[in-house]
C-alpha cells in the first residue's frame, strides 16, 4: 500500500483496516503521534488529513491512500518551526508533552481554517485531552499564534 | 548525594541508628563511582551533581526525572545560582539509576527535619526513620520533593562548594588569597592583579582540592537565576515530536507485546487456546506471566487484534466478591465500630464535643480514581547474556532498577535500566511497577528485546488506585458558633502522615482511621492522602460556617488567627477573587484552603449549574505560599495542572468496582476535563520566605472542596459525595442565606 506522509511517499505492506496511528508509528517509525486511548476520545493520535485533523487511532491506514497526512515531524523543524510551534515554546506551553503533538495539530488545522479564532471556537476545534491540565496555556498560545 | 565527609558525619550524628551508618560510609565508594559513571572525556567531575567542561560547559546531573514539572531545569538554576555560573552555558544531564546518584539529599532533609511535620502528630518520629531508609535506595521524584530537598540540600550546596573549589584552586595558581577572588558568569577574576580566568580553565585545578566541609550558600538579594522563568530544557522536543516516550522505545528485532491480565485482582491465568490465533500475520504467539496473558508480535496492532481474539479463562481467587457497595458499606461499619488507630489527638476532644453547645456530623464518601496518565503504561525488557536492559519512564529510576532486579533474580549490577521521557507520572510511575514486572517476566521468555504497551483499557484497570475512603466527621460549637472540638475519624491512612493536620485553631482536636478496609491496589495519585482529606475538612469547615450562620471566609480567617502563613495566603485569594462582591448571574462561589507538601494553597471556585442539573466550574483563582520560588512559571503551571487534574477527579472521577472488577475501562467511562470545561485560572504566588515547599501536588487537595462549597453557596445542597457530576442538583432546596454580606447572586 501506499501513503504519503509529510510529503513523502512510502510503500508500506501492512493490513488495510491496520489504524494509520500503528502505520506511522510501527511502519514508519514516526513516534511523535501518540497512542492515548484508541476509541478517538483523547485526541493524542491527532493528524491532519488533507489538512483536516482525524483521530489516527480509529482511521483505517487504507481510508488515508491518496491523501495528504502531515504528522508532527512534517510541520517544523528546529530553528525552523511552525508558528504554532513557536507559540508552544513561547507560552511554554507542554509540561509532560504526550499530547502535544495532537494538540498542535488540532490548533494548526483550527488557524487554517479560522485565522482568529474566539474562545468560543477554541473550546469546539480543540477536543484533546491534556491529563497535566495545560488547556490555559494553549488557548493563549493559539491567540498568540493567530496574531503572529 | 551529599558534598563532604562532614554533611554526611552531620546527618547521621542528628539522626543516629543504623540506618545512618550506611548512608555515612557510602560517600566515599560512592564519589569514585560518579566518577567513573558521570565523567567521560576530559570533562571533570567537580563535586556529584555537576560537571565542568574545559570548554566552559557546566552540565548539572539531575537524580530526578522529567514528568513536565520542569524539575530539569529547576534544579540545575538552583545550583547554577550558587555556582555563579553563565545560564548560557548550563546543560542538564539525568543521573544513571545507579546507587552513586541516590538521593542523599532527599533522606538528609528528611532526617534534620527541614520541614515541619507538625510535633503533635503521633509516629512523626518513626515516620522520618522509615522514610530516610526508604531513601537510601530510592531515586524517587514524588513527594514533591525535588526542589525542596535535591534543590536545596543538594543541588544549592553542590554549587556552593564548587563554587569554592574553583576559587582555591586560582587562589593557588595566582598565589593570592582566595578571599580577593570574585565570580560572576562562569569566570573568576582577582581585580587587583587584573587576572581572571574561566570554570572551564581552572576546572582540573580545582578537582584536585576535597570537597569543603561546609561552605556559606548565598543571600537571596544576590540571586540572579534563581526567581526568574528560564525556558525548560525539556521542550523544544516535546514540540517537535522528537522526544521519546517509553511507549517510543525502538531497538534491533524488537517485539511488541499487548497485555490482559487477570481482571479481578489476584486472579490467575486459568487457561487460553493459542490455537485460535495461530497463522496470524506478523509472528504472533501467545505467553503467559504470572496473572497475564500476552501476546508478542512484530507490531503492536498485530499484537493487540490478537490478544482480543484469544479466548482466555482466569481463574479468579477471592477477590470477586467486592463491589464500591461493599468496601464503602465496610468503611462505614468499621467506623461505626470504633477500635479505631490514632492518627493525632490533641486536647480532649470526647470531652469538648460533650460540652459544646450544639454538635455538628457529616459523612463523606470519597471514590476510587485511576491515575490516566496520558502515556499508557508500559515498559521494554530485553534479557541476554545473563544481564537485564530496561527500558521506560520511572519517578524512581534508582527504585525500578531495584525492583527489576529483585523480579529477575539478578544481581543489581546486572540490570541496567535506560530512562525515558514520561507521558505522564502523578505517582503511577513510581512505587508501583506491575507494568515493568510483566515485561520483565515475558523479556525472561524471549531471546529478543519486547516492548510491552498496556492498552487504555488494561491502564485503567490494572492501576494502583487512589483509594476509596468514607470520612466522619463531628464538631462541637460554642455558642457563638465557633468550634470547640473537632474529631476526623476516616478509613484508610497512607501517605503524607500529616496530610489530616488542620491549621484552624480548635483546642481540641483528634483524627482516628481504620484499617484493613480496602481491598483494591493501591498506589500514590497525586498529593496522595491530601486529595482524600482536603474534600472532606474543607467541606466540613464550610458546613461549620453554615451551622454558624457565618460567610465560609470569614468564619475560616477567624480560626486563622495563630497561622499566619495560612491567613495571609486565604486572604490573597479572597482578594483575587473578589469575595464578598456579588459573583456573576447564576453563578456562585466557594473556598477552600489546603497545605500539602509544606506549600500552602487556597482557591476560590465560581460554579453555575445547567439545565442538565450538573455543576459546571467556570473559574478558578488560586493563591499559593510556597516559602521560597525557584521558577515562578514553573510553579504556576504546576498549580494550574493540579487544579485541573483535582477538578477532572471532583467532577467526574470515580473508578468503581464490581465483581471485584473494575467497571470503567476507557476515557469515555472515565471522562476528562477538556478545554470547554476547563475553568480559566488565576494563580498569584504570595512567598513568605519560609522552607521551599512542594510544587506538583499541593494544586491539587483545596478544588473538590471549593467546587463543592460553591454549589452549596449556589443551591444550598451540601455534595458529600464525590464526583460531583454525578449529582443532579435541580429541584434544589431554598439556596443558604448567609447571615450577612454573601456571596450568592
Amino acid at each position: 500500500m501506499q501513503i504519503r506522509v509529510n510529503g513523502t511517499a512510502y510503500e508500506i505492506d501492512v493490513e488495510d483496516e491496520m489504524p494509520l496511528l500503528w502505520a506511522l508509528r510501527d511502519a514508519l517509525d514516526l513516534t511523535g503521534t501518540k497512542y492515548g486511548c484508541g476509541v478517538a476520545y483523547c485526541g493524542a493520535c491527532t493528524v491532519l488529513l488533507d489538512g483536516k485533523p482525524v483521530r489516527s487511532c480509529t482511521l483505517p491506514v487504507a481510508a488515508a491512500a491518496g491523501k495528504d497526512v502531515t504528522t508532527i515531524e512534517g510541520l517544523g523543524k528546529p530553528g525552523a518551526l511552525h508558528r504554532v510551534q513557536q507559540a508552544w515554546l513561547e507560552h511554554q506551553v507542554p509540561q509532560c508533552g504526550y499530547c502535544q503533538s495532537g494538540q498542535i495539530l488540532a490548533a494548526v488545522a483550527l488557524l487554517e481554517v479560522t485565522p482568529n479564532p474566539s474562545d468560543a471556537e477554541i473550546d469546539a476545534a480543540m477536543t484533546n485531552v491534556c491529563r497535566c491540565g495545560t488547556y490555559g496555556r494553549i488557548r493563549a498560545a493559539i491567540h498568540a499564534a493567530a496574531r503572529a | 548525594m551529599a558534598i563532604s565527609r562532614r554533611a554526611f558525619i552531620v546527618g547521621g550524628s542528628l539522626a543516629g541508628g543504623g540506618l545512618l551508618i550506611g548512608y555515612v560510609l557510602a560517600p566515599f565508594s560512592n564519589l569514585k563511582r560518579a566518577r567513573s559513571l558521570g565523567a567521560s572525556g576530559d570533562e571533570v567531575l567537580l563535586a556529584t551533581w555537576v560537571k565542568l567542561a574545559p570548554d566552559d560547559t557546566v552540565t548539572v546531573i539531575v537524580p530526578h526525572s522529567e514528568m513536565g514539572q520542569g524539575v530539569h531545569t529547576s534544579l540545575p538554576m538552583m545550583l547554577a545560582e550558587e555556582l555563579d555560573a553563565d545560564w548560557s552555558q548550563v546543560r542538564m544531564e539525568q543521573a544513571p539509576a545507579d546507587p552513586a546518584f541516590a538521593n542523599g539529599a532527599l533522606a538528609r532533609g528528611y532526617l534534620l527535619g527541614d520541614w515541619d511535620i507538625p510535633a503533635a502528630l503521633s509516629g512523626a518520629a518513626d515516620f522520618t526513620m522509615r522514610k530516610a531508609a526508604e531513601f537510601l535506595n530510592a531515586q524517587i521524584t514524588g513527594g514533591s520533593l525535588s526542589v525542596r530537598a535535591t534543590g536545596v540540600e543538594g543541588m544549592r550546596r553542590t554549587g556552593a562548594a564548587a563554587r569554592w573549589m574553583l576559587i582555591q584552586a586560582a587562589a593557588a595558581a595566582w598565589v593570592v588569597p582566595a578571599a580577593e577572588i570574585t565570580t560572576e558568569k562562569s569566570r573568576l577574576t582577582h581585580a587587583n592583579s587584573k587576572r581572571s580566568a574561566s570554570y572551564g580553565e581552572m576546572a582540573s585545578a580545582a578537582a584536585k582540592f576535597d570537597p569543603p566541609a561546609d561552605v556559606p550558600l548565598k543571600a537571596r538579594e544576590r540571586y540572579t537565576i534563581v526567581g526568574q522563568s528560564k525556558p525548560r530544557f525539556d521542550l523544544p522536543a516535546k514540540v517537535d515530536g522528537s522526544a521519546r516516550y517509553g511507549v517510543d522505545t525502538r531497538l534491533p528485532d524488537m517485539l511488541y507485546a499487548a497485555v490482559r491480565a487477570s481482571p479481578v485482582f489476584g486472579g490467575k491465568v486459568a487457561s487460553f487456546d493459542a490455537a485460535k490465533i495461530a497463522g496470524r500475520r506478523g509472528g504472533v504467539r501467545a505467553l503467559e506471566i504470572p496473572g497475564a496473558v500476552v501476546v508478542v508480535a512484530d507490531n503492536y496492532w498485530r499484537a493487540k487484534q490478537a490478544l482480543d481474539a484469544l479466548p482466555v479463562t482466569f481463574d479468579e481467587g477471592t477477590g470477586a466478591s467486592h463491589s464500591s457497595e461493599s468496601i464503602f458499606a465496610g468503611m462505614e461499619s468499621a467506623l461505626e465500630k470504633g477500635g479505631l488507630k490514632k492518627d493525632y489527638a490533641f486536647g480532649d476532644v470526647d470531652g469538648a464535643l460533650r460540652g459544646a453547645t450544639r454538635v455538628v456530623e457529616a459523612t463523606y464518601r470519597i471514590p476510587y480514581l485511576a491515575h490516566a496518565c496520558m502515556e499508557p503504561m508500559n515498559c521494554t525488557a530485553h534479557f541476554h547474556d545473563g544481564k537485564l536492559e530496561v527500558w521506560g519512564g520511572f519517578q524512581d529510576g534508582l527504585g525500578a532498577r531495584v525492583h527489576a532486579a529483585k523480579t529477575a533474580s539478578l544481581p543489581l549490577e546486572r540490570v541496567t535500566l535506560h530512562h525515558t521521557v514520561m507521558g505522564g507520572g502523578f505517582g503511577r510511575r513510581g512505587p508501583t511497577l506491575n507494568y515493568l514486572e510483566q515485561a520483565i517476566a515475558l523479556a525472561m521468555q524471549l531471546d529478543r528485546p519486547v516492548n510491552l504497551i498496556w492498552s487504555r483499557e488494561e491502564d485503567m484497570t490494572q492501576d494502583n488506585y487512589r483509594n476509596a475512603s468514607v470520612a466522619r466527621m463531628k464538631a462541637g460549637l460554642d455558642p457563638s458558633g465557633r468550634p470547640v472540638a473537632w474529631l476526623h475519624e476516616f478509613a484508610e491512612k497512607h501517605d503524607p502522615v500529616e496530610a489530616t493536620w488542620i491549621s484552624y485553631g480548635i483546642p481540641n482536636r483528634a483524627a482516628r482511621y481504620a484499617v484493613d478496609t480496602d481491598p483494591i491496589p493501591f498506589g500514590p495519585w497525586r498529593s496522595v492522602d491530601n486529595s482524600v482529606h482536603g474534600f472532606s475538612i474543607e467541606s466540613f469547615v464550610d458546613e461549620l460556617a453554615a451551622a454558624a450562620g457565618r460567610d465560609p471566609f470569614e468564619y475560616r480567617r477567624e480560626l486563622l488567627s495563630d497561622a499566619p502563613r495560612h491567613k495571609a495566603v486565604l486572604e490573597a485569594v479572597a482578594q483575587m477573587s473578589g469575595w464578598g462582591t456579588p459573583a456573576a448571574k447564576g453563578r456562585a462561589r466557594g473556598i477552600s484552603l489546603k497545605e500539602s507538601f509544606n506549600t500552602i494553597v487556597a482557591q476560590v471556585a465560581e460554579v453555575s449549574v445547567g439545565e442538565d442539573g450538573r455543576a459546571r466550574v467556570h473559574r478558578v483563582w488560586c493563591a499559593a505560599d510556597p516559602g521560597e520560588v525557584v521558577h515562578p512559571d514553573c510553579l504556576s503551571a504546576q498549580l494550574e495542572g493540579g487544579i485541573i487534574y483535582g477538578l477532572t477527579a471532583a467532577l467526574y472521577g470515580e473508578i468503581s468496582i464490581a465483581n471485584g472488577r473494575v467497571v470503567e475501562k476507557n476515557f469515555p467511562d472515565y471522562p476528562m476535563v477538556k478545554m470547554a470545561d476547563a475553568p480559566k485560572i488565576e494563580v498569584k504566588l504570595v512567598p513568605s520566605g519560609a522552607h521551599t515547599g512542594g510544587a506538583g501536588e499541593p494544586g491539587t487537595p483545596p478544588i473538590a472542596a471549593a467546587a463543592a462549597n460553591a454549589v452549596f453557596a449556589l443551591t444550598g445542597q451540601r455534595v458529600r459525595a464525590l464526583p460531583l457530576r454525578k449529582q443532579d442538583l435541580r429541584g434544589a432546596p431554598p439556596p443558604w442565606q448567609p447571615e450577612k454580606g454573601g456571596n450568592r447572586s
